[in-house]
């Protein structure tokens, strides 16, 4: 009898989605079983940040204000070719771009089952986060939200076997769809024209269509290109850009539909 | 039930959900032990008339919350390895400790396997025996795990 019930649970959880808001719902019962088992990992953290020489923090500091400043220089150079950018869409008609608002969240845990890359964060619909928001690190995009909670959400990485991501190539704009291989360090690019322009090297920016993700964000570097005659199509491995596995705070980037590439 | 009981084992099914979300690092995260497949059996072999199928099932349906997987996946698993449980939990407890190691094997064999096949289902790649991994790792824990809740249980008169 509760065998039945529990196959009829899979069956409605595997085949619809009537069981999301439930989830969504309970997420703040979820939420604490990750934050214990988190909490050895964070002492340690805190305990690192506490015993630091003097010397120490003063080298970052000084690491730090370096860094700052070649990034102000570039976000200064940044600012006057984005007002370039807005006159010439403006001159050309085309839609706008709708400013980005990004939060920042931290990481509180990893899905246990080895076969999805999932990861939860401490931000839900109460900070604005919603399903579809994608989700990314300094140096790419790492995935998106599935579900979310009041004031936590699961992520699905792109690197998910179950995940795909429109991308396109930055020297030469050839669109193409990276798919997640389930293993941390590889998307692939599957049926590629054997012709197509893809070389080792190339950087893959996220091309916005699909309207779940916005364009232009880093995907990945192809690493390697399988052109074989006799297939009908080439594939290309790819490295994922965002650190999968070793970001412990992640950007959520929220109010950045591009309304111009149409919606879901 | 004694309310000292059911503090117990509310107490213990909580630690094995903490344990089966415990952050691994992700290549041993084939290894883990599954902690609530282990704690069925023993519960339902040190008593038998008050925890059963339903217990499994409640226990595996609050896993499958707490670890995001298939909403029911847990509960089925469990609750499979619930009913097999009882049907032998006499021969479980006279078997020698190498016998009951196997035979944990066995169970928590059956439970990765429903698991598996639900996981098929959602069209998750599964690279071949992989899944059946927790089940040597929960058998070879077995030893150590059942020993020291039966003792705890002893002193909190748990029957």
């Amino acid at each position: 009898m509760l065998g039945l019930v529990a196959a009829a649970l899979i069956a409605i959880n595997l085949y619809t989605d009537w069981l999301q808001p439930l989830r969504e719902r309970l997420a703040g019962f979820v939420a604490p079983f990750y934050w214990i088992t988190g909490a050895p990992e964070r002492v340690g953290d805190w305990a690192g940040e506490q015993w630091r020489t003097r010397e120490e923090l003063l080298e970052e500091n000084s690491r730090l204000k370096r860094q700052l400043l070649l990034l102000e220089q570039r976000s200064q150079l940044l600012a006057a070719v984005k007002a370039e950018n807005t006159q010439l869409k403006e001159l050309m008609n085309s839609a706008e771009t709708v400013d980005e608002r990004l939060l920042v969240a931290q990481i509180i845990g990893v899905s246990p089952d080895p076969l999805e890359h999932v990861l939860l964060i401490d931000k839900g619909r109460d900070d604005g986060v919603d399903v579809g928001t994608p989700i990314m690190d300094a140096s790419g995009l790492l995935g998106q939200v599935i579900e979310a909670g009041g004031s936590s959400s699961r992520v699905l990485l792109i690197t998910d076997a179950s995940h795909a991501i429109p991308v396109q190539v930055l020297r030469n704009s050839v669109r193409a769809v990276a798919e997640g291989t389930g293993d941390l360090y590889r998307l692939k690019l599957r049926h590629l024209a054997n012709t197509s322009d893809i070389r080792e090297g190339d950087l893959l920016l996220s091309s916005g269509l699909g309207g779940r993700f916005p364009a232009g964000y880093p995907v990945g570097e192809v690493i390697s290109v399988q052109r074989d005659p006799g297939q009908a199509f080439a594939e290309a491995e790819v490295q994922p850009r965002g650190r999968m596995n070793r970001s412990r705070f992640v950007l959520a980037v929220i109010g950045d539909r591009d309304e111009g590439l149409g919606s879901e | 039930m004694e309310a000292n009981n059911r503090w117990f084992i509310a107490a213990t099914v909580l630690v094995a959900l903490l344990l089966a979300v415990m952050p691994l690092p992700h290549h041993w995260l084939w290894f883990r032990p599954s902690f609530t497949a282990l704690l069925v059996i023993f519960w339902i072999t040190r008593m038998p008339q008050n925890l059963g199928v339903g217990f499994a099932w409640l226990v595996g349906l609050v896993e499958d919350l707490v670890t995001g997987a298939t909403l029911g996946s847990h509960a089925l698993a469990l609750a499979v390895l619930a009913y097999f449980s009882l049907l032998t939990y006499r021969r479980t407890r006279a078997f020698n400790p190498a016998q009951q190691l196997l035979w944990v094997f066995v169970l928590v064999g059956i439970n990765q396997v429903v698991g598996n096949w639900v996981h098929s289902l959602a069209g998750k790649p599964v690279p071949g025996l992989t899944f059946l991994w927790p089940a040597i790792t929960s058998a070879l824990l077995w030893p150590w795990v059942a020993p020291w809740l039966n003792s705890m249980a002893g002193r909190l008169q748990v029957r």
